[in-house]
């Protein structure tokens, strides 16, 4: 009788204890969803807040400088009285647009080549020892090498080059942001060419084709939208680096470009801003707002047509 | 009468073939011409670097004398930046890619959430810094703190851990998660015993990466407003504060020729605490990678 009543008892505490696990492990259930929502709209608040950012700082901007100016004026001068100061954002997107352009003659042609050589030529011996060492060449920080274009890539230049070169200039730091480049442009162009289906090139090359012809005539043309995306994506990069232009370009924005002359780009402007004693309020702190948008809305242009690109051309298999 | 005019194919195929080696020594060319820099910019930073390199250059602060200059204070800044931007990016990366793999419905608004991600991804460092600078250093009131830093750093790398983790939860195969259902676990606690533990070395693995990013990153630091002449380690979270990119950089941007040297030297401790980072990283994904 006695026992009885004990197991009674214990298996309504058990029943107890379960029922409320079962209930805390529901609430659980509801809660924890919830809470990985909210990281996830973090990640949209992220982007609301830039542009947020921007737009309200830069209208700031553009209640105390015409945007016809900012567009339209060659002169980018801000380092003076209100009065004089010139806000010509053409100044500095052509020192951008300048360092870009360098950087995609030295990364397009040697990136897609290493991209060529590594799908089409390379053992997967040779691929095994060549990856691991473009992942290096893509790990190392900006920093490091705006220090290789100031101290090494501009006295060699400085030597080559009749005439010199400045210690600032557009060239060095082109050609660099150009190297740091090369390893995504060669992975990505790889990838794409990788996703050919084997079957074509050996139907070219039975038709008695050789390794050139079957890269240049299938695979190429195969993984055109793949690669042209990633030029693009390239070229997006290049516009943002920052610390590269920043040591070896100089802080002097012109629109007219001389290669071997010191340069300004808008990110470097942003740099020479953030490092001086400008007060909080001054029109010289909201235009880097407006600089920053700039550079934004240029970024994403270029990112939204990588995107289209590799999207809307890819030839399916 | 042969079927084949040899002659005429030997001349054909003949420049064909040549056209083939010399694209192919190109090619090689410029394959080798990633590897010839890679030697060639550690061979200089070795040469230059290694003079000035002893223990005492690790504790000692910035000075005007380069050689009585060390890195200590960047060295402690960097570490405290990435005690808050670890914790703060690791939870918020993937609890996003665990409600997008694991919770949320096929529907516009997840598509929108990964498109977003994506190009929050293409989104130049820089520009993250004027986000920090406007929304923690002034709206938040944190000011040039290591906590403004930490977040807008965390803020910086949250896609690329997103994107890893996410990856590393789709490798987990269904019928393992369809084991547990069927053992009678809930959803959370399938997610929380089976499918995150799966995952774990690949998050890690891709955490690791990002945070390795991080520790290089010098622009949005300087706009939200890194010292760059720092004599003293942070003392808490809203301390000012100086991280070792922008110590190089203070040291690269001067003219003399010392202060490259020191210049140098920082960038081999700082190349040496990546390397030992991706290490670990590379560690992890081949120690602890399951096969399904």
């Amino acid at each position: 009788m006695t026992t009885d009543k004990k197991n009674q008892n214990s298996i309504r505490a058990m029943i107890k204890e379960n029922k409320s696990r079962r209930s805390q492990s529901a609430v659980m259930e509801k809660v924890v969803p919830k809470f990985f929502m909210i990281c996830a709209v973090i990640s949209i608040f992220t982007t609301l807040g830039i542009v947020f950012t921007l737009l309200t700082e830069t209208f700031t901007f553009f209640s105390r400088v015409s945007i016809v100016e900012f567009f339209t004026n060659t002169h980018w001068f801000p380092f003076t009285a209100d009065d004089n100061a010139d806000y010509g954002i053409l100044a500095l997107v052509m020192g951008t647009l300048t360092v870009t352009a360098i950087a995609m003659v030295v990364a397009i042609p040697v990136g897609l080549a290493a991209a060529i050589y590594l799908s089409e030529y390379a053992s997967a011996k040779t691929r095994k020892f060549i990856k691991p060492i473009l992942e290096v060449l893509a790990g190392i920080p900006t920093i490091v090498y705006g220090f290789f274009a100031l101290t090494f890539v501009t006295p060699v230049l400085d030597s080559i080059i009749p005439g010199g070169i400045s210690i600032f200039n557009a060239l060095s730091p082109g050609i660099v942001v150009g190297i740091m480049i090369i390893p995504m442009i060669a992975s990505l162009s790889e990838d794409a060419m990788n996703a050919v289906p084997n079957s074509m090139r050996e139907g070219a090359m039975a038709l008695g084709a050789t390794r050139f012809e079957v890269a240049m005539k299938v695979v190429l043309p195969a993984a055109l939208s793949g690669v042209i995306a990633s030029f693009v994506l390239g070229i997006s990069r290049a516009i943002g680096e920052t610390m590269i232009v920043t040591i070896a370009g100089g802080s002097r924005p012109t629109a007219d470009i001389n290669i071997t002359e010191s340069i300004q780009t808008m990110t470097a402007y942003i740099v020479q801003v953030s490092q001086g004693d400008t007060g909080y309020g001054t029109t010289i702190y909201y235009s880097i707002y407006a600089v920053g948008m700039t550079l934004f809305v240029f970024t994403l242009i270029m990112n939204l047509l990588a995107q289209f690109i590799s999207r809307k051309f890819r030839e399916e298999y | 009468m042969a079927l084949i005019n040899k002659e005429s194919v030997k001349k054909k195929m003949g420049s064909r073939i040549a056209a083939n080696n010399f694209a192919k020594f190109l090619f090689i060319l410029a394959t080798s011409f990633s590897l010839l820099v890679l030697g060639v910019l550690l061979f200089r930073i070795l040469d230059e670097g290694l003079p000035y390199l002893s223990l005492d250059f690790i504790t000692s602060f910035a000075s005007r004398l380069p050689e009585r200059a060390g890195i200590w204070a960047a060295l402690v800044g960097t570490i405290w930046i990435m005690t808050v931007t670890a914790p703060v990016s690791f939870i918020l990366g993937v609890g996003t890619a665990i409600y997008l793999e694991e919770y949320a419905k096929k529907n516009a608004f997840t598509k929108f959430v990964q498109i977003n991600i994506a190009n929050l991804a293409g989104v130049p460092s820089i520009v993250f810094g004027l986000l920090g600078l406007t929304i923690f250093v002034r709206l938040a009131g944190l000011g040039s703190s290591v906590l403004a830093g930490g977040l807008t750093m965390s803020l910086l790398i949250l896609p690329v851990i997103v994107v890893a983790s996410q990856e590393a939860i789709r490798t987990v195969p269904k019928e393992i998660r369809e084991a547990s259902f069927g053992m009678g676990a809930t959803k959370w606690q399938t997610i929380r015993r089976i499918v995150f533990p799966a995952a774990l070395p690949g998050i890690l693995t891709g955490t690791i990466l990002a945070l390795s990013r991080a520790v290089g990153e010098t622009a949005p630091l300087l706009v939200v407003g890194a010292l760059a002449y720092v004599a003293f380690v942070p003392e808490n979270l809203l301390s000012s504060f100086t991280v070792l990119p922008i110590q190089l950089y203070n040291w690269t941007s001067r003219p003399q020729e010392d202060f490259h040297m020191l210049a140098a030297s920082g960038i081999i401790i700082l190349m040496i605490i990546l390397l030992i980072m991706n290490s670990i990283a590379v560690y992890i994904r081949n120690k602890f990678h399951k096969r399904f």
